[in-house]
């Protein structure tokens, strides 16, 4: 495995009290995998590539463990954490627009983890920052590096970003919702271009979003989180096919469909639980259609249910 | 970058223009004159000094007269020093003043960026109360109270430094220190605003996801962002420091060119203190071009093709 997650949990001290923002989430993604992680926005899936990598604020506690190249991220020093960092692993984030430092030439980024984690020269580190944005579809490219990030369109800073992220030839891409921020043909150009770039490469991807269009398209494997928790996880085709834990399928339902044009879209009923609050149970109880006396009180854990599935519902059924 | 500085000057002009053309009409209207203070001044006596400096004249023409000489360098005669003219009493002073301002400015810029980035950095803990209360303590204190505080303990008891007077170097640390002191606390406090905001941005949690050290992250991807509110604030702050403290030149008995800001206006000397307006002005409106140019070079997004 090259990133394996072994039971982080992730707390924020906040004015209200303490946030259970990840709670004992253990995962792994292999080397050529394009892992998705899908859920609502606050259920715990940017928070867990942060906790990982070590980019939260410092109100935020982490425990647990995140294994990559024999190295425990959460537990190792930082000067060995900031070696992987950039150049074996990789990050690609939300909003491009913000993401790249306003300040800064594009080529002076671009050429930061080269110049950081190779032994090369600032020409040599600039040549191969021109042939990165060349391999991203950026014309131009020696004219570009030396232009500023607000002189790029939003599809082009993100190539930027994709370019920066590779330039290093990462083993593994952490992907937090590239696409959220552009526009739906400038979104099919980059996602094109990530699975391209890694099927060239056997890259381990995990792709953060809450659009089950894009897993379909990208991912290998799927992990469902809610409130914190990983409440489903399996292959792509058969958390489509067969979900087994009811938030699955109620994403699967709030989908628009083309041959339901005109009825309602469907919406799972409530809203995601208070984080300051942990409930022993499962955390989508309040919200589920076919919740029974039992739900409240068996302590959360994922059950095998077919072929590397696993959903974390104890009745297990088809919803 | 020429033609951006080009047309900036040429704004200062109508800027320039109004500033002495209002300053001229103000101390015309309030009540004396030069020579009104003076006891036993015959009205004969009154007619001919008034006839010397050309009060005697109509305002309208009084005015473009002054112009004409200004422009070509000319502030004329001091009314209440007959013997020394604005341009040799500026001449003087403002050297003293700059020495000063800048020893002032240097110790402001040194104390406050390494005082607003330390607090910056670990915000709401005590390497961000103790030097942000010292901060908030050196604006409220005026230097009135600093300066003489400061002559007590540093010049009076422990006998470190004279008491006063603009002789020897070390005459120079305790009057720095004083008129620095409130400029020091205020960039302090927008360096640590800015950090602030600038460290929380999404940009620097790129840089760190590319494995750059903290110290990095500082100098190279936070510190021209967060550093813009206090190079905004460093131009006007600039001019007020070069151009004197009549405080801080009172308190320490230095003969700078801040004296002769109040005591013009007392005195109504009246080319006096249209030479010092006009000195002052041109400076605010040379330290803010400098701090645009800054700016520009710091942030990319102002410059203008």
């Amino acid at each position: 495995m090259l990133l394996t997650i072994d039971n982080l949990h992730t707390t924020f001290s906040t004015h209200r009290g303490t946030v259970h923002a990840v709670n004992g989430l253990s995962l792994s993604v292999a080397p050529g995998e394009t892992l998705g992680i899908v859920g609502e926005s606050g259920s715990g899936k940017s928070v867990t590539c942060y906790s990982a990598l070590g980019l939260l604020p410092p109100t935020a506690t982490t425990t647990g463990h995140a294994w990559f190249d024999g190295v425990d991220l959460l537990n190792c020093r930082a000067v060995d954490r900031r070696r992987l960092l950039g150049n074996r692993i990789a990050m690609i984030f939300q909003d491009p627009m913000t993401s790249l430092n306003p300040y800064l030439r594009v080529g002076d980024q671009l050429i930061e983890p080269l110049r950081l984690h190779r032994d090369i020269s600032r020409p040599a580190a600039e040549a191969r920052a021109a042939e990165a944005l060349r391999e991203t579809g950026i014309h131009d490219a020696e004219r570009r590096l030396r232009q500023y990030p607000h002189e790029f369109s939003g599809g082009m800073q993100q190539r930027v970003m994709i370019a920066m992220a590779l330039i290093t030839e990462p083993a593994l891409l952490i992907a937090d919702e590239p696409t959220t921020a552009l526009d739906v043909t400038v979104q099919a150009q980059i996602l094109a271009l990530i699975r391209n770039l890694q099927a060239t490469r056997d890259m381990g991807v995990v792709f953060i979003t809450h659009d089950l269009g894009i897993v379909a398209g990208m991912c290998d494997r799927v992990v469902v989180m809610y409130a914190g928790h990983i409440v489903e996880t399996g292959p792509t085709p058969a958390l489509f096919e067969t979900p087994r834990h009811p938030y699955t399928g109620g994403l699967h339902k709030s989908l628009p469909a083309i041959q339901q044009r005109g009825a309602p879209l469907y919406t799972i009923p409530g809203n995601p639980p208070d984080m300051t609050e942990q409930t022993s149970g499962c955390p989508f109880l309040p919200r589920c259609a076919r919740a029974a006396a039992e739900c409240g009180a068996a302590p959360m854990h994922l059950e095998p249910v077919g072929q590397d599935q696993w959903t974390a519902c104890i009745r297990r059924q088809c919803p | 970058m020429l033609r951006f500085i080009r047309s900036r000057l040429l704004e200062a002009i109508p800027v320039l223009f109004i500033i002495a053309t209002l300053t001229f009409v103000m101390i015309r209207l309030a009540p004396g004159g030069p020579f009104s203070d003076e006891r036993n001044v015959s009205p004969a006596t009154l007619a001919k000094l008034e006839a010397h400096y050309h009060l005697d004249q109509p305002l309208p023409v009084q005015y473009l007269t002054w112009w004409r000489k200004t422009l070509t360098g000319d502030l004329g005669p001091s009314m209440r020093y007959g013997a020394h003219s604005v341009n040799e009493i500026i001449g003087h002073t403002l050297p003293v003043s700059l020495e000063l301002g800048i020893l002032a400015i240097t110790f402001a810029l040194v104390i406050g960026l390494g005082a607003g980035i330390v607090a910056g950095l670990k915000p709401n803990t005590v390497t961000d109360y103790a030097p942000m209360s010292l901060a908030m303590i050196g604006i409220c204190i005026p230097t009135f109270v600093i300066g003489p505080l400061l002559l007590l303990l540093f010049a009076l008891r422990w006998q470190i430094f004279s008491v006063s007077g603009w002789d020897t170097a070390t005459d120079r640390i305790l009057p720095a220190v004083t008129l620095g002191a409130p400029y020091g606390a205020y960039i302090a406090r927008l360096t640590r605003a800015g950090m602030l905001e600038v460290l929380n941005q999404d940009f620097i949690r790129t840089a760190r996801a590319k494995g750059v050290s903290e110290f990095r992250v500082i100098y190279k991807h936070a510190l021209k962002g967060g550093l813009l509110p206090v190079i905004a604030f460093l131009g006007p702050a600039t001019a007020g420091l070069l151009s004197g403290s009549f405080v801080v030149e009172e308190i320490f008995d230095i003969p700078g060119l801040g004296q002769h800001f109040v005591n013009a206006a007392f005195n109504r000397d009246y080319t006096m203190i249209m030479g010092t307006v006009l000195l002052y002005a041109v400076m605010i409106v040379v330290f803010n071009l400098l701090v645009d140019i800054v700016q520009a070079a710091l942030n990319p997004r102002l410059r203008l093709e």
